[in-house]
């Protein structure tokens, strides 16, 4: 299974980084990035394997927001079938 | 790897433009439940209800955390409670409270179904049900009660009709210290769909299995944002192909949501109903989207040919998406809970005349109005009388959700909070339809009834 995790908010140094550390500190592999600018916004997309998540995947989506509000950007945690289903016939 | 930009859509659609799933509705048979005695009965649906749809709230809060898509309400709609009442007897109130003690043991928003269909005549129990609906409503929170008064094969009840308007009128007397609430939990139909998810008509039909999942999407903030894009010049088809694609990516949405909703549960997956249902918040609004294609205000001319787009568009979009859809579907306009609908009565620019028009074309019918509280039972049965023959005579669902404002008048506010909104006291005709509301008897099943 896997989720896809979606960084938006202000331009800084090291957000990247520090999200892919919080992936790492869970055991969730990163398995494909994009990551653009769009009118001064960093927008990232991260597809993520949530299989093996040492914790469970609920709490996963917990972290990462509270963790964004941290940073001070918005960060999403959402399973990537309901991208497929509302994107793909 | 997916799409980046598709997936900033989605998320933009939830975060900004108040994409959800309205509902996740459980229908439950309780024709196993009917016993000759009407404590027994009750334990029955108690201990049936309760079970089937234990984990129902647990669930949906788990797919709204896990795919991240807000599922609003957590619904029950049973058989409907005459059917119990004409074998058991008794005080059907007593259903009511029974229903009501199950909403509150599993948590659900609503629970629907304390219902009656006699849209031929009354059966044993029908009668007692309808005359038992305003107390009902005011002594419980989250039972919906609906009666169906008619249909195309079978013409229009007008005992039941005018019956209906001193039901309405009595419930919201009896809640008049609450904003007459009980009378906004309280449909009069016109062909009743069997399998609606929505409240507060829905009950599970007799034709449907024994527990059931059904799914209603909404909306309306994502397509009016769509066609907020659209150049002012763009042809009206072309604004047609924008809303069909808008509806599609929706009803996939709650098509997943459902599928994985029942297979979580245990339960067979029903329909999908793609209905556009606004929300008192702003943006998330029907008017809005009408305006958008380019009246200055909502009951300007040419309401009604947008909203026929609109409605037409919805389905055809949506019908590709799902595998089984059912339901209303179609664009809501409920005057309360819709924040453009509410201007555009303040304005004066939206009447009940129009609102009627509009009926014809939408999905269901007259839905939130709040009237004066001196109108008569008479008139609120003609005006269910009339949204009855425009239901029969186009084969389309039809309802009536009036509420009389008791001790106000025209330009008063009457608040019930959360979804069902605020709702101004529109200006109605107050002309007397007495002698035809008192002829009773039936209108006969129009020519369109003999399709065979």
């Amino acid at each position: 299974m896997r989720a896809v995790v979606s960084v938006i908010g202000k331009d800084g140094v090291g957000i990247m980084a520090n999200v892919s550390k919080k992936c790492a500190e869970v055991d969730a592999n990163i398995v494909d990035v994009s990551q653009t600018i769009m009118q001064e916004m960093f927008c990232m997309v991260m597809l993520v394997e949530i299989d093996k998540l040492k914790v469970e995947y609920t709490s996963f989506v917990d972290v990462m927001e509270k963790y964004g509000k941290e940073l001070g950007l918005t960060i999403h945690v959402m399973h990537e079938d309901i991208f497929k289903s509302m994107h793909t016939i | 790897m997916l799409n980046v930009n598709n997936i900033l859509e989605t998320i933009k659609m939830i975060d900004e433009e108040d994409l959800d799933v309205r509902t996740i509705t459980m229908g439950i048979s309780l024709l196993d439940c009917a016993d000759s005695d009407i404590d027994k009965s009750c334990e029955k649906i108690y201990n049936k209800i309760t079970e089937k749809a234990k984990h129902l709230v647990a669930v949906g809060e788990q797919i709204e955390k896990e795919y991240g898509i807000p599922i609003i309400n957590k619904r029950i709609s049973v058989t409907p409670i005459s059917m119990l009442v004409a074998v058991s007897g008794g005080d059907p109130v007593k259903y009511a409270h029974t229903l009501e003690k199950c909403a509150q043991a599993v948590g659900v928003n609503f629970i629907g179904g304390f219902s009656a269909l006699v849209q031929k005549g009354c059966a044993a129990g029908d009668r007692e049900l309808m005359e038992a609906i305003p107390r009902a409503l005011a002594e419980t929170e989250h039972v919906c009660a609906s009666v169906n008064v008619g249909s195309t094969k079978a013409g229009i009840n007008m005992n039941a009709v005018e019956l209906m308007g001193r039901v309405v009128k009595e419930a919201a007397e009896l809640t008049k210290d609450r904003n007459c609430i009980g009378a906004a939990k309280l449909v009069v139909f016109c062909n009743a769909p069997e399998d609606n998810p929505f409240m507060a008509g829905a009950f599970h039909g007799i034709g449907e299995p024994d527990c059931v999942l059904h799914v209603g999407v909404s909306g309306p903030g994502v397509v009016r944002a769509a066609l907020a894009k659209a150049p002012k010049d763009l042809p009206m088809d072309q604004i047609a192909d924008i809303i069909k694609k808008t509806a599609f990516k929706i009803t996939r949405m709650g098509q997943m949501v459902g599928a994985i909703a029942s297979q979580r549960l245990n339960v067979p997956f029903g329909i999908v109903d793609l209905s556009l249902a606004p929300t008192p918040a702003v943006g998330d609004s029907v008017a809005y989207i009408l305006e958008e294609m380019g009246l200055d205000s909502c009951g300007a001319y040419g309401t009604t040919a947008c909203l026929a787009m609109l409605n037409d568009a919805v389905k055809k979009g949506g019908v590709m998406a799902s595998s089984s859809v059912g339901g209303l579907s179609g664009a809501f306009i409920p005057v309360s809970e819709d924040a453009g609908m509410i201007a555009a009565v303040r304005n004066g620019t939206l009447s009940l005349e129009k609102l009627e028009a509009m009926t014809a074309v939408c999905s269901v019918g007259l839905d939130m109005v709040v009237l004066p509280g001196d109108t008569t039972a008479d008139v609120i049965s003609g005006i269910i009388a009339d949204e009855a023959a425009i239901g029969m005579v186009n084969s389309k669902t039809t309802a009536v959700r009036a509420i009389p404002a008791i001790g106000k008048k025209v330009g008063d506010e009457l608040e019930f909070g959360g979804l069902l909104g605020s709702g101004p006291v529109m200006n109605i005709n107050q002309t007397s339809c007495n002698v035809m509301i008192q002829r009773k008897g039936k209108i006969p099943a129009p020519i369109q009834s003999l399709k065979n």
